[in-house]
């Protein structure tokens, strides 16, 4: 096991950072000395944690294409450039969970929105800044936050699950194209966590048996500390294992 | 979102002209297989502030807009440099714009959301020194859900930051978009590794490129902050011992490269200042070509141009370019001129 100091200097950006994943994410960065800024809608929340953590700040939504560039400024304004961007804000699209055939057509797109366009939108808008940091050498990763409902046909997660196969494939397409860039992306599942995500799609669920958020940040932390040092099919491998 | 007169780079077109002064009209796409193994593309990867920023100067109750126009100090977005203009909007030329309420040191604006003080003028009436109060969250919130991007009367419809930020745009601190950066994509940078041809960047603050005032105009270029990475620099000093060529995407690199090898000759990485302005008079040391947009007499990048060929050699290179149906402003056509390019009457 690393020591968290091997974070200092590395700028991170993760969405959706207010609460579950993201939240725990956005913690064990800061307290690894990374430098971070953070995404949500809710500006309370928002000032919240970034209050308590040092990190920046940025109130904005990922379902708007107005406010993507507005946050990607905010991003790069704040950290100087980018290292790693974690896209990790997602919509369950209906809930409660529905078969896709009692599902409106406006869920299926808020799933498609947040967590395939919106991931796109920032993501290109970020590309610049994470090439440049390739460029000089540094780390320029970009992890998408995917779920086993991308590959296994679960029912009632239609809109989510086609949305995360969506987000995969993407990630994986781009991750073939920026390699020569020297940007890497991944996919990881960090399984079923004890959420407020989770929550509202299984509310009944026994929340001992499933994963605490801050044991899969732990995981993706990992990920981030090997991209630093390792060479793309090694993070490709890491990735695989958080699975 | 894309108006008639700002055409996509698809059908943009880049007129080249090489050192045997032999003239070349080309889509854009074409760059792709332009230059040689060895030679190395130098860009700048500055993305672009929404500096232009309406508001009320509290102590006449006007309204008034200011365009950030220059870093006080890299990257604290909490001072600038700014221009004052007064009521109206992008769509009435900037020369022809009302004149800005008469300001005073320690006046109060409100700008958006965004609170601000004039802390000084700089040596002219429209020019000063401004403070924005907060925490660097609320300003650089406020800049980016308030602040538009600089917009240009040719261009009707209204300019997003997506519309400004090349494709490599990176760290927020240009004014105004190196937009001679338009004419690169990431399919254009893979074909050109595959065949040898090395790429860099820098980041520098491009400034604005007008105020709307003659007095104004003529101190323009102001100076502007730049970062050339240890790689860039490396690149370009190895280049130069190579004999492979320096081709400068945009006017702001050929700025930023020429001030930082003023010394001895070799690009120093770093922070540095570019100042004054390059024309008929410098003696370029780094730069071999530039690939910038269609400029004409009387504007300061035709003026740098000059550095790269003689002044009738440019002006009939940019008769050329304008007869041939070339468009000549930020979102318009491009040209690639090497440095001592004779004018190419004597060889079309």
């Amino acid at each position: 096991m690393e020591t968290v100091s091997d974070l200092t200097g590395l700028s991170v950006a993760i969405t959706g950072g207010t609460s579950g994943l993201g939240l725990a994410l956005v913690r064990r960065l800061a307290a690894g000395g990374a430098r971070i800024a953070f995404v949500a809608r809710s500006a309370p929340a928002v000032m919240r944690i970034a209050k308590e953590t040092g990190a920046h700040g940025i109130v904005g939504d990922i379902r708007s294409k107005d406010d993507i560039y507005a946050i990607a400024l905010q991003i790069t304004g704040a950290l100087g450039g980018l290292n790693v961007l974690v896209n990790n804000a997602s919509s369950l699209g209906a809930t409660p969970l529905a078969p896709l055939a009692d599902t409106d057509c406006e869920d299926f797109e808020q799933a498609l929105v947040v967590n395939v366009l919106g991931a796109f939108r920032l993501t290109k808008a970020l590309f610049g800044a994470l090439a440049a940091a390739a460029r000089n050498g540094d780390t320029a990763l970009v992890i998408n936050i995917s779920s086993d409902a991308s590959l296994n046909a679960y029912p009632g997660w239609g809109a989510y699950g086609a949305s995360k196969a969506a987000l995969r494939q993407m990630t994986a397409i781009w991750a073939e194209e920026a390699m020569a860039d020297g940007v890497r992306f991944v996919s990881i599942d960090p399984g079923d966590m004890d959420t407020p995500l989770h929550a509202l799609a299984v509310p009944d669920a026994d929340p001992s048996t499933l994963k605490r958020p801050e044991h899969s940040a732990g995981e993706i932390v990992d990920a981030i500390r090997m991209a630093s040092r390792a060479r793309p099919s090694d993070v490709r491998r890491q990735a695989d294992d958080c699975r | 979102m894309i108006a008639a007169d700002r055409p996509d780079r698809r059908s943009r077109k880049l007129l080249t002209i090489d050192a045997s002064g032999n003239v070349r009209d080309l889509p854009c796409r074409e760059l792709a297989s332009l230059f040689s193994p060895g030679d190395l593309v130098v860009a700048n990867d500055a993305a672009t502030l929404p500096a232009s920023l309406p508001g009320t100067h509290l102590t006449s109750g006007e309204r008034i807009e200011f365009r950030l126009a220059g870093w006080v100090s890299l990257t604290d977005p909490s001072r600038f440099f700014a221009l004052a203009f007064g009521a109206g909007d992008h769509r009435t030329p900037t020369e022809d714009r009302a004149a800005p309420p008469v300001l005073s040191a320690g006046d109060r604006l409100a700008l958006g959301p965004l609170a601000a003080r004039i802390e000084r003028l700089v040596g002219h009436p429209r020019l000063v020194a401004l403070r924005f109060l907060g925490s660097r969250e609320a300003i650089l919130q406020g800049m980016a859900y308030h602040g538009r991007p600089i917009q240009y009367a040719h261009v009707p419809e209204p300019l997003a930051l997506w519309d400004v930020w090349t494709p490599i745009a990176g760290e927020p601190v240009a004014f105004e978009p190196p937009s001679a950066g338009f004419v690169l994509d990431w399919r254009t940078l893979a074909a050109w590794r595959r065949r040898g041809v090395r790429f860099a960047t820098l980041t520098h603050a491009a400034g604005i490129s007008s105020t709307g005032d003659p007095a104004l105009d003529l101190r323009l270029p102001f100076d502007e902050p730049y970062r050339i990475p240890q790689v860039t620099a490396l690149a370009v000093n190895q280049r130069k011992l190579d004999g492979g060529r320096i081709i400068a995407i945009g006017t702001t690199v050929v700025r930023a490269l020429e001030s930082a090898a003023a010394g001895d000759g070799k690009v120093r990485a770093g922070h540095g200042l570019a100042v004054g302005r390059i024309g008929r008079e410098t003696r370029l040391r780094i730069v071999d070509a530039i690939l910038t947009g269609v400029h004409q007499a009387g504007d300061s990048h035709f003026e740098l141009l000059e550095a790269f060929v003689e002044r009738a050699a440019l002006r009939h290179i940019s008769g050329l370019a304008v007869e041939r149906g070339y468009r000549t402003h930020e979102f318009g056509d491009f040209m690639l001129v090497e440095h001592k390019a004779p004018s190419p009457a004597a060889a079309s």
